[in-house]
């Protein structure tokens, strides 16, 4: 680590703390109600005890295997549909406006339509977590395989690569970064949208136990549960960063 | 037009090319090459000169059989191109470096090897003995991006030569460098080819480049391209730098331009407002 990464590590953990003090003081002081914000150690004491029960662990399997469904679906039907789409210059300039169009519409409002369609359980999550996360795989896919540099191709030709080895060692390679940030980036939407679908409408997993625990009043439960999610959600953040840095660095110099 | 030399020493023949870009008649409809006809022998170097947007680039992509022509025909080796690339007679060297970024110098001569079909067994030492021809042999684990402009392109014309084809074209690869690697690299050039007796057609719209390099130059027309005039540069491979010095290489430098000069003119005139008439 050089020392730029250990200074701005130190200052992201001190934005941290400070954070918790902030905490700390707004409740202890009394200017917040307990009812709405209660003290850290409180959230503390809930979630330790909230992890040595059956349903935390039960609702933790529900909702990480509908993401876990959710993704498989939109990376891999995102890919393959941006991919396809690319093999006709006509056809990726009809579509790829339609798709981004279609991207910036609050898929949040076809909630019910899909809780309609697959009922109240994980399924209506899953689909609603797949279709939102399709768009940014399949458009960044798009993006990746349209604009494959010309020159490049230009020369496999004229060395007379096959389609496949043009496939293999011009198109996948050149294509490889764009399609990773595209499946950072659709994991990071489709977390937030199972969870979210969840806790709009859900009769179990992680969202369903954090509207519930708003419901009847149980603000230790609730802010245990959302501290639960923001550790997950950084830690796999950090994850991906470090696998797509890896990858992207490696490729492309 | 006599027909096409049955002799072997002819190693490209073009006949009759014409090439159109955009349907004839629409407005936008570009007439690129008009009835080009040239017939280039073994072991020789050409040049093909001319203004920018002439076509040059265009007949290289033809023999290259990288696309067909509108209508005529090439042959190279005897064989018809019609419009599919022969690796094995011809390598291209391009104006911007193609090496992949995602492989390292010595990873792109073996994609080029590979993708020409020859045995694995061969690829590193060819692309070792192309390498130190050009002297970037000690470079050969690094990325295209860690290399500068010139260094990239001495390694993009050893891929050129690595593939040991009798037909090199090149496609202004020079155009991205500065006037003293350009020269450095063209002495290099005309050093490396004399020891190989590859038959080259080089593009470029550098006069001294031309001059330097080629044994006949053809200067092409503004567009719709022709072949204007054909200069024979009557100088053995390799070339010294005191070449350029002597009072013939200016007055053949110097005939160039003098060709060349009413055809950049008009080339200018069809891209700027219309002049009134008597200026």
């Amino acid at each position: 680590m050089d020392l730029l990464s250990a200074q701005s590590r130190i200052i992201q953990a001190g934005f941290l703390l400070a954070m918790g003090a902030l905490w700390y003081y707004a409740t202890a002081s009394g200017g917040v109600h307990r009812l709405l914000l209660p003290p850290p150690g409180e959230v503390w004491k809930t979630f330790y005890g909230l992890i040595q029960t059956e349903e935390f662990w039960r609702s933790v399997k529900v909702t990480f295997w509908s993401i876990t469904q959710a993704y498989f679906m939109a990376a891999s039907a995102g890919i393959l549909a941006g991919y396809l789409l690319t093999r006709s210059k006509l056809i990726t300039d009809i579509m790829e406006p339609v798709l981004s169009g279609l991207f910036t519409v609050p898929l949040t409002l076809l909630l019910p339509i899909f809780i309609l369609f697959f009922g109240i359980g994980p399924a209506s999550k899953i689909a609603y977590g797949a279709t939102y996360a399709f768009f940014p795989v399949a458009l960044n896919t798009i993006a990746a395989f349209a604009h494959v540099e010309e020159r490049w191709l230009r020369a496999a030709q004229s060395m007379g690569a096959s389609r496949w080895s043009t496939f293999r060692h011009v198109l996948i390679p050149s294509a490889f970064p764009v399609v990773i940030t595209g499946l950072r980036i659709g994991f990071v939407i489709c977390f937030a949208s199972v969870l979210g679908g969840e806790t709009i409408a859900s009769a179990v997993g992680i969202g369903h136990n954090i509207s519930l625990s708003a419901e009847q009043m149980e603000p230790g439960r609730l802010y245990a549960w959302i501290a639960f999610v923001t550790i997950t959600a950084v830690a796999l953040n950090l994850l991906l960063s470090a696998v797509e840095n890896r990858i992207v660095k490696r490729d492309r110099r | 037009m006599p027909p096409p030399d049955a002799s072997s020493d002819v190693a490209i023949s073009i006949r009759n090319i014409t090439q159109r870009f955009g349907d004839e008649g629409a407005h936008d409809a570009v007439l690129a090459l008009d009835d080009v006809s040239l017939d280039i022998k073994r072991g020789e170097f050409v040049c093909l000169l001319g203004p920018s947007g002439c076509g040059k680039s265009t007949i290289l992509n033809i023999v290259g059989g990288l696309f067909s022509p509108t209508s005529g025909t090439a042959t190279v080796a005897g064989r018809p191109v019609d419009g599919a690339p022969h690796p094995d007679q011809i390598a291209f060297v391009f104006q911007e470096s193609t090496l992949l970024p995602w492989y390292t110098v010595i990873e792109n001569f073996r994609i080029a090897l590979k993708f020409r079909g020859i045995n694995k067994a061969e690829w590193d030492d060819r692309a070792m003995v192309a390498l130190r021809a050009v002297g970037m042999a000690s470079f050969a684990r690094h990325y295209p991006d860690q290399l500068s402009v010139g260094m990239r392109q001495r390694v993009n014309m050893a891929r050129g030569l690595c593939v040991e084809t009798p037909i090199l074209l090149m496609d202004e690869p020079f155009a991205a460098l500065d006037e003293q690697t350009r020269m450095v690299l063209g002495e290099d050039l005309s050093q490396l080819l004399a020891a190989r007796q590859k038959t080259i057609v080089f593009v470029t719209h550098s006069l001294a480049e031309a001059v330097f390099l080629s044994d006949r130059i053809f200067v092409m027309t503004a567009r719709p391209g022709k072949i204007k005039t054909i200069i024979d540069v009557n100088e053995p491979h390799p070339r010294s730098p005191d070449f350029m010095l002597e009072p013939r290489f200016s007055e053949l430098r110097n005939e160039c331009y003098a060709l060349l000069r009413d055809e950049i003119r008009r080339t200018v005139a069809a891209q700027r407002d219309p002049q009134p008439a008597g200026t």
